[in-house]
């Protein structure tokens, strides 16, 4: 695999309220989940919430995962707010 | 099996697909939810339900897994519904067969209260005023934990 991208993904609130559904981003290394969280917060705007006062739920390749878990290359991550379902 | 679909679902044809599960079933415990007129705001005129599609099938399939475990679960279904809903409409279905009420009562409800934990959907509730994403409750999530492990 030459492709050093990786997908990121919103949902519910986030996905309307930054207006963005997906993203591919250059797959930093040594990143973890948390570390991609901080770099979209500093675009600022509606991106800053990221790190706000709001929980932010994080799912790597479909799996919750905690903001210390490595993002490499090929992986899906998913930024989401707490879930609401049933 | 779980299904995750827009359209409405049978809950006598349910039923009876759960009722087919061999000899050994002695007792079928199923719940349905529905989208009410109140929820965190009054006057709720219908709901719009988004998912990740893929996650969600996973999740369920887990917790079904985790039920099966712990409790007698012959066979368990999951219906859950996204898209547009209106009033009174139904949202979910868990159905659960097991040799006796104690395990499909639990098994019934542990899927329910850790799907509303943990599956990914998000619902947001529509009413004349506008519209508004809902917060998870503190309730719920207290809910999920006192299933532990």
């Amino acid at each position: 695999m030459t492709d050093q991208t990786l997908t990121v993904r919103f949902f519910a609130r986030l996905r309307e309220e930054l207006g963005t559904e997906e993203l591919t981003l250059p797959a930093d290394k040594d990143q973890t989940a948390g570390d991609l969280l901080a770099a979209l917060a500093s675009r600022g705007g509606p991106w800053a919430q990221l790190q706000g006062n709001q929980p932010v739920m994080i799912a790597i390749n479909q799996a919750m995962a905690k903001p210390g878990a490595p993002v490499k290359a090929g992986d899906e991550v998913a930024f989401f707010p707490p879930v609401t379902g049933g | 099996m779980i299904s995750i679909q827009t359209e409405d679902f049978d809950c006598a044809a349910e039923y009876a697909a759960l009722r087919d599960s061999g000899a050994g079933t002695g007792a079928i415990a199923t719940f349905t939810g529905l989208v009410r007129d109140s929820g965190d705001k009054q006057d709720v005129s219908g709901l719009f339900l988004e998912h990740y599609p893929g996650m969600t099938e996973q999740v369920i399939a887990g917790l079904i897994e985790e039920a099966s475990q712990r409790w007698d679960v012959r066979k368990a279904r999951v219906i859950h519904r996204i898209g547009r809903l209106q009033l009174q409409e139904q949202i979910v279905f868990v159905g659960v067969c097991s040799a006796h009420r104690g395990d499909a009562f639990a098994a019934c409800e542990f899927i329910m209260d850790a799907l509303k934990t943990s599956a990914p959907f998000w619902k947001k509730e529509l009413s004349e005023a506008g519209e508004h994403w809902v917060e998870q409750k503190a309730s719920d999530v207290a809910r999920g934990e006192a299933w532990g492990k």
